[in-house]
């Protein structure tokens, strides 16, 4: 019998031929990932195992972006712990402020995150990383304890749903419409502990920043992982950027899914997800209506140059509705120089927005952009849980950078053929 | 182990922001958490909450973000164990993982109230409504996620290992 390209990823670091579906297996791990919440709290646990040294100086990664720069003295505090702690033990891949950068932004853009790769991280949009083939995966604080000093995690192997996009795609349907029409399809325990595989002629010609926008997002169906077969797009991507060998892998034509679901996208319109949870998907024609206070742009969905790019092209020229705030953080410090130097970000402070050092704050309410009781938000990211941008009472609309742009412009919900 | 308590019942897909809002996360303090535990689901909880308690909750519990916070938080709010219909998938790791008592009881949930005295046993995987008297079985946990359960959590585990 065949199996999934995940299967074959956790297979091959398992150091086996063959895994089947609903196995608890114990693999070798390539990159162990953390952030500046979810670091302190592992580290902590690390430091109860009573090893000297993590497994590899060169496969942890740790990332200061959610509350960086420094919002209050102990977020400054957990920072300070992360980098003494990197310092300690010779990690390579610490990441401080001026290098650092949303870290699903970074670890793709620095050839940290490779085909065929298993990769788990403590954040949950760890995920994103399927979208250059590789297995990755979010978990807990105390998975990257043990994997810093084991370099192995347990797994179970997931069922696969296989996701078919096939027709021509609009004009303004992008990879975050894709993947936000496909949770408001299955809900967001749609995929819940499962694999989620796109393929189709749609993602076939679908670039990387929009890939890796769709991979982000698995975790809102509850998927364990999202991933794309590597292609000749995902060779351009990374020659450039890998540091070590890596290895291209895809599904096996008799590969067992749970489930295979096709999606004509010819008819498809931009997606808005209405708060309070990102399968309340509609049409953005059908979301006109809503009044908005504030336009976030940006994020690891949607925090790459193509994103930029496309929120620049609408907003160049214009000026951003007089009531509304317009917040846009590029994901990285490279993809903020390109930005400047492509004069995007001429265009975005000439139409009256702001342009944020890369950091996760707005998009999970820590800093940076927070709403206030009954304000409404059309934001670029993947979340809009209560209370997830600020207030409990505030409202998080949650669509792709053009739909967000051209809402800046109009100060409510609006199509960007309007503009 | 038997574990009792008064329910706290919730509904479908409790996120991880609701159980411990992103604002409460420059500290990872455990009591500090516990003062804010879902807050954003239920403002007085934490207030209302006592040593015992058992949460009990529609599917999906515990989507969104990887954060250990939660069960963290829960855990130090003295919550003695949480009951859904399902889990989210990093939320049921961490909680193994960091010892906090979990079972998947679909056919229990609908039939559990807000105030009922319930009696959860972790061995047998039962779950038994002291007001009805009635008893479910929960979904069994595989016996290499007991071997880190019966070790209070992952890095005991480990730790045997290494």
């Amino acid at each position: 019998m065949g199996m999934t390209i995940s299967q074959k990823i956790l297979a091959k670091h398992a150091g086996r031929d063959f895994v089947e579906a609903g196995e608890l297996i114990n693999c070798k791990v390539d990159v162990v990932l953390g952030n500046d919440i979810t670091s302190p709290v592992a580290i902590e646990e690390f430091n109860k195992l009573g090893v000297d040294g993590v497994f590899d100086r060169d496969k942890v990664v740790l990332v200061p972006d959610h509350f960086t720069p420094n919002k209050d003295i102990k977020s400054a505090e957990q920072c300070k712990l992360m980098r003494n702690f990197a310092k300690e033990k010779g990690i390579t891949n610490y990441f401080e402020i001026g290098q650092m950068g949303i870290e699903h932004c970074l670890l793709p853009e620095q050839g940290l995150a490779l085909p065929g790769d298993l990769i788990i991280g403590a954040d949950s949009h760890t995920c994103t990383y399927g979208a250059l083939g590789a297995f990755a995966t979010g978990v807990g604080s105390t998975d990257m304890a043990a994997a810093m000093a084991t370099g192995e995690a347990w797994f179970r192997v997931p069922e696969s749903i296989k996701f078919v996009y096939y027709g021509n795609l609009p004009k303004w349907v992008s990879g975050k419409d894709l993947i936000l029409y496909t949770i408001g399809d299955i809900g967001v325990d749609g995929a819940r502990y499962m694999s989620m595989e796109f393929t189709g002629e749609v993602i076939d010609n679908l670039s990387m920043d929009n890939r890796l926008t769709m991979a982000n997002m698995a975790i809102e169906a509850g998927g364990k992982n999202g991933i794309v077969a590597p292609d000749d797009i995902t060779r351009q991507y990374v020659e450039k950027r890998a540091k070590r060998p890596y290895e291209f892998l895809a599904s096996d034509a008799d590969a067992k899914y749970a489930e295979i679901r096709e999606y004509d996208v010819s008819k498809l319109e931009p997606i808005v997800a209405f708060p309070h949870l990102p399968e309340n998907a509609k049409k953005v024609s059908e979301a006109t209506h809503v009044n908005i206070d504030q336009v976030v742009i940006g994020s690891c969905t949607n925090g790459r140059i193509e994103d930029l790019e496309i929120a620049a092209n609408i907003l160049k020229g214009k000026r951003v509705h007089p009531e509304i705030r317009v917040i846009i953080f590029p994901g990285t410090q490279q993809i903020y120089l390109e930005a400047m130097r492509k004069g995007f970000i001429e265009s975005f402070i000439e139409a009256g927005a702001i342009v944020s050092t890369p950091t996760c704050g707005p998009c999970l309410g820590g800093h940076m952009g927070i709403l206030a009781s009954g304000e409404k938000a059309v934001a670029t990211t993947n979340r809009n849980f209560v209370g997830r941008m600020g207030h409990p009472e505030s409202e998080v609309y949650l669509a792709s950078p053009a739909v967000a742009a051209a809402s800046a412009l109009k100060g409510r919900i609006t199509p960007p053929w309007e503009i | 182990m038997n574990l009792k308590g008064k329910v706290y019942k919730f509904g479908a897909d409790i996120d991880t922001d609701a159980i411990i809002p992103a604002r409460y996360l420059n500290t990872a303090d455990p009591q500090e958490l516990a003062k804010h535990c879902m807050e954003d689901a239920d403002p007085n909880f934490p207030s209302k909450v006592k040593a015992g308690d058992i949460i009990v909750a529609d599917k999906n519990f515990g989507c969104g973000s990887s954060r250990e916070h939660a069960p963290i938080a829960i855990k130090a709010a003295g919550i003695s164990c949480v009951v859904a219909k399902s889990f989210a998938r990093i939320f049921y790791r961490n909680s193994i993982n960091i010892g906090l008592p979990i079972l998947e009881c679909p056919r229990g949930v609908d039939a559990i109230n807000e105030g009922d005295e319930i009696e959860v046993d972790l061995v047998k995987g039962l779950v038994k409504n002291l007001r009805t008297g009635e008893e479910y079985e929960a979904t069994p946990f595989p016996e290499f996620m007991q071997g880190i359960m019966v070790k209070g959590g992952l890095i005991n585990y480990v730790k045997e290992k290494i």
